[in-house]
């Protein structure tokens, strides 16, 4: 067991995890973004560089700061560590810097986007980055590829965080999907547009932090939050049958996996649930899908209150308040 | 409690005198104050053959612009039904086919557009909202009818003809002009 210090709230992890998923232990606003580091996808992270984190003190017995910021979804944690995340203004300004470098060739297309209202380099820019480019130069552009017929590929929307790949290469036998070429002419590729047809390869749409690749079946069909996601679930030979649906009055618009809090799918679903069943008589309908209150999808949405939930995640809260150094007090103001 | 104003009057109950109780020199007093009216100026005038002036920047009913090609702007975004407080707002999106370039400026576009008239408040938040600079209020009134039915405008009554374009330059003020003169924020291109 490691005791880690991060923004002043100490939490004991096993040996071996990473700063990122220690972070996730305490949860709250300490938690660093990731867009290319995914749980369940072996070797993803370290390509982004949002989850930039400060390290003031390496362990316990050598208590020298790191030099550089680290990537704290590839850097362990050690006994004695202590981590700046949010309250170093020098992690805040690189990671301000990295969102203006990942939307340096990302089109501002978000109108015509499918993907628009629950993307994560979206929420990344609104919460870290800057309203305005410095950048002159034109964009790359690519032509939009057909993956199988079931997927759409915008290379030009794509952050090259190879989740997709990982996707195709750990989910899926027979991989058919990787990267051409180098820097910023990278190009995901499904070698000369050979058709995916996976039982799993739908889940390269929800792993996918932009909307560089989107379902077919829902292509501009409605904008996301204008639709009501309802818990679903059917019983599936293939996968975990647990689904959210997409709802637009009685219609299924879209059928995708559930994302944890972090954007993280943990149920894989095969493509028969995913594309075959846009009939609600097919499912198993839970309930409306929790959606967090600052999300726009939570416009016209009503669901009942967890009020147990609530009083836990305020008390969390309020624990995590405590942690913090308050500010000096200003001496001028006191005398 | 402490009183807001010092206008409030305690109401008495008191036996009314002889001339309160034939209640003669009340009535008096409303038709003279009647007569008053009849001789100032009247408030209100003789729409349609008079009008009143209004203001460049008056919000009435909606327009949605072409570009300066004669595409439509509109791409179907929804920010537009999502800022409008009184869910006025519905649309359905449609891809672009090959040829239509010359029809819509953006690969999606709107295939239906309403704007249920009777619900609108024009607030003029719609336009705030939109990205592509296709929305505007303009200072036509919106006209009455007989059926609710008719209140609901499509895109027939709201895309600005190709050969009669809504001028909304007076609503551009020289700060939005400005603004679209920085490259820096060229994300209407």
């Amino acid at each position: 067991m490691a005791k880690v210090t991060i923004d002043g709230v100490e939490v004991e992890v096993a040996d071996g995890t990473t700063i990122l998923n220690a972070a996730r232990q305490i949860g709250g606003d300490l938690v660093p973004p990731a867009m290319c580091y995914y749980t369940s996808l072996k070797d993803s992270g370290g390509k982004c560089r949002v989850c930039l984190v400060k390290v003031t003190q390496g362990s316990a017995k050598d208590p020298r700061p790191m030099p550089k910021l680290v990537a704290s979804c590839r850097t362990p944690v050690m006994d004695g560590m202590v981590v700046q995340n949010i309250t170093s203004p020098e992690v805040l300004e690189a990671r301000k810097g990295v969102v203006e470098f990942l939307l340096l060739n990302h089109p501002l297309d978000c109108p015509i986007c499918d993907q628009a209202g629950e993307c994560d380099l979206q929420n990344l820019a609104y919460e870290h980055g800057a309203a305005k480019t410095r950048y002159e130069e034109d964009r790359r552009t690519f032509e939009k590829i057909d993956i199988g017929d079931k997927i759409k590929l915008h290379m030009t929307r794509c952050i090259l965080c190879y989740r997709c790949t990982y996707v195709a290469d750990q989910l899926t036998d027979g991989r058919v999907h990787g990267i051409m070429n180098r820097g910023d002419k990278s190009e995901i590729s499904t070698y000369i547009e050979k058709a995916v047809d996976n039982d799993f390869s739908g889940n390269m749409i929800d792993v996918c932090p932009v909307g560089a690749l989107t379902d077919k079946t829902f292509r501009f069909k409605s904008r996301v939050w204008f639709t009501n996601p309802q818990d679903a679930h059917r019983d599936c030979p293939k996968c975990s049958g647990k689904v959210v649906l997409w709802m637009k009055g009685d219609d299924v618009l879209r059928v995708s996996a559930r994302k944890d809090q972090y954007g993280e799918v943990k149920e894989y679903i095969c493509n028969e649930c995913r594309y075959d069943h846009k009939n609600v008589a097919d499912w198993t309908v839970e309930g409306p899908r929790h959606i967090d209150r600052h999300s726009v999808i939570a416009q016209n949405h009503y669901e009942r209150t967890d009020l147990l939930a609530m009083k836990k995640e305020i008390e969390r809260q309020i624990e995590f308040e405590k942690g913090k150094t308050l500010p000096e007090p200003n001496p001028s103001l006191t005398a | 409690m402490q009183a807001l104003t010092n206008r409030s009057k305690v109401v008495v109950k008191k036996e009314m005198s002889f001339l309160e109780r034939i209640y003669l020199p009340a009535i008096l007093g409303g038709v003279v104050i009647t007569i008053k009216h009849l001789f100032k100026k009247s408030a209100t005038v003789r729409y349609p053959e008079k009008k009143r002036e209004i203001s460049q920047i008056w919000r009435g009913q909606h327009t949605l612009k072409r570009d300066e090609k004669g595409a439509e702007r509109c791409t179907a975004c929804g920010l537009c039904a999502v800022a409008c407080p009184a869910e006025a707002i519905t649309m359905t999106a449609a891809e672009r086919v090959k040829g239509e370039e010359n029809l819509y400026r953006e690969e999606k576009y709107a295939s239906t557009y309403e704007i249920n008239m009777l619900r609108c408040i024009f607030c003029g938040l719609c336009e705030e909202a939109c990205p592509k600079e296709a929305i505007f209020l303009t200072d036509r009134i919106v006209t009455t009818d007989y059926a609710r039915g008719e209140f609901i405008y499509g895109k027939d009554k709201l895309v600005e003809p190709v050969d009669a374009r809504v001028d909304v330059t007076p609503r551009q003020t020289a700060a939005v002009l400005e603004f679209k003169t920085q490259k820096q924020f060229s994300h209407n291109k």
